[in-house]
């Protein structure tokens, strides 16, 4: 006898726990299948910021959704806090991305001048500071000859990116959801009743009435079997965290940020390396020597741990979202914003998902916009 | 204890401070180990949850014997031999910038 499910979240990680949250505080019966300790998973390697100054160049839909989710962030995370009483260290009162060289200035006002030239109804918000304000956000530090400029969103933070996970699982299940583990998902069929068959690589079946590809890398191949197109790609990106400090960093840094527990995280690299998640050398040298460029006095912090996680890059770096035209209810949701993004995943696609109930412009996130013949991906 | 501490010899012997206490260890133990065997705990408590530790696993991998060590934090007592007049103190808060090694 196949376990049933009203609808079946394939992933565990930051986008399906966040799904499925949603889902049951919707009412509606959710299993979550999830890989086992050995699957790739970008959510237990995430850097942990709240950002959404960087996000949608060239699809100002995602801007604005990414801003969205900003806004709802702090009740999110609150609700969850309470449900779980984990402590999420989230924070949001700003962000800074620090600028060390002309170039790095030019990179940010362009950046800056692009995105209000193509805002909407919604102004972007991210403005250009020298280093005197740079220096009043974050006093009491000692900052590198080399910070000249910083762009600062008053709407950016960040967040403890496990516990937020942690907490996500956690709050799902006291709702009832199922969660399930070392369940490789091989294959999707439709059944003559209408629903869905789920083959586990177990041979274990599941049926659902619903279907939510979920699982970050392993999103290509089952989207394939389903008719979607999944074009991800992993990008690697390094992380080093230091000994637990007092609090020096009122502020996320982008690159750099302080937990609330002391530790400092500093990243970041972006590198086409295929499905190699291990962390090098040269790239952590690169990552220690900007960041004691920016701040001289982490030149004697130690560093306690190191890893390479890999992102799921969509070719814009913007999110894709979309049913199946071949398989009504099966839907597919993918980005590499699953830390930012949550608040609205959880919040907002399960009208999508139980009622097909979406947000205007919801389908500028389609698979459909790489088929368009003036279609150029833009590096994020 | 695996191992019991055999009897120091008198040229071996030297001293150093524990919080306000001097105690007497054997040249070239660790710190921890030293402490350890005076009975002095704790030895830090967790910068996050505040808990009390102690040098637990003596091979540089848990980070549980943080202590400060010379003025500098964050020192893992279990890597640093002790030598005559260090001044070692239980460390009850996360390090200050000011407080780490600028070797």
């Amino acid at each position: 006898m196949a376990q049933t499910a009203e609808v079946l979240v394939i992933g565990g990680g930051m986008v399906g726990a966040a799904v499925g949250l949603g889902l049951v505080r919707k009412g509606a019966k959710v299993l979550i299948v999830d890989e086992d300790d050995n699957a790739l998973r970008t959510a237990r390697g995430n850097f942990g910021l709240v950002w959404t100054q960087t996000k949608g160049l060239g699809l100002q839909r995602y801007q604005e959704w990414t801003r969205e989710s900003a806004a709802l962030y702090s009740d999110f995370a609150g609700l969850l806090a309470e449900e779980t009483s984990l402590s999420l260290g989230h924070q949001q009162l700003g962000g800074l991305t620090i600028c060390t060289t002309e170039e790095e200035i030019s990179l940010s006002e362009t950046l800056i001048e692009q995105m209000k030239a193509q805002a909407g109804n919604l102004p972007y918000e991210a403005e250009m500071i020298d280093r005197q304000s740079i220096q009043s956000l974050i006093p009491g530090v000692r900052f590198g000859d080399s910070v000249q400029a910083a762009a600062y969103s008053k709407h950016d933070g960040h967040v403890n990116p496990l516990k937020l996970l942690r907490a996500m699982l956690k709050s799902y299940q006291l709702h009832g959801g199922k969660y399930q583990i070392n369940s490789k998902v091989t294959d999707i069929k439709p059944t003559s009743a209408g629903n869905y068959e789920i083959q586990i690589a177990d041979k274990t079946t599941i049926h659902a009435e619903k279907v939510v590809i979920a699982c970050g890398h392993g999103i290509p191949a089952l989207a394939e079997k389903c008719g979607m197109k999944c074009p991800t790609r992993p990008q690697r990106g390094q992380v080093l965290v230091t000994e637990r400090l007092d609090q020096i960093l009122p502020l996320p840094m982008g690159s750099i940020r302080q937990t609330d527990e002391g530790s400092i995280l500093l990243g970041v690299s972006h590198e086409e390396v295929g499905f190699n998640d291990k962390n090098t050398a040269n790239v952590a040298g690169n990552i220690a020597a900007r960041a004691v460029r920016i701040l001289p006095d982490l030149e004697q912090v130690n560093i306690v741990r190191a890893w390479g996680a890999l992102r799921i890059m969509p070719p814009d770096g913007c999110p894709i979202y979309d049913e199946s035209e071949k398989y009504p209810g099966v839907f597919m949701v993918t980005n590499h914003s699953g830390v930012t993004l949550a608040a609205v995943h959880s919040m907002r696609l399960p009208e999508w998902i139980l009622d097909r109930r979406m947000a205007i412009g919801f389908e500028e996130f389609s698979s459909l916009r790489f088929e368009k013949t003036d279609y150029a991906s833009t590096p994020h | 204890m695996l191992v019991r501490r055999t009897k120091i010899e008198p040229d071996q012997l030297i001293t150093f401070q524990v919080n306000d206490q001097f105690i007497t260890a054997r040249s070239g133990e660790s710190v921890a180990f030293a402490v350890l065997a005076a009975g002095v705990m704790p030895t830090r408590n967790n910068p996050v949850s505040g808990s009390p530790r102690a040098p637990y696993c003596l091979m540089g991998i848990c980070f549980e014997c943080l202590m400060t060590i010379d003025g500098v934090d964050n020192r893992q007592s279990c890597m640093t031999p002790v030598a005559e007049g260090m001044v070692v103190h239980s460390q009850y808060n996360k390090a200050s910038l000011e407080r780490l090694d600028d070797d």
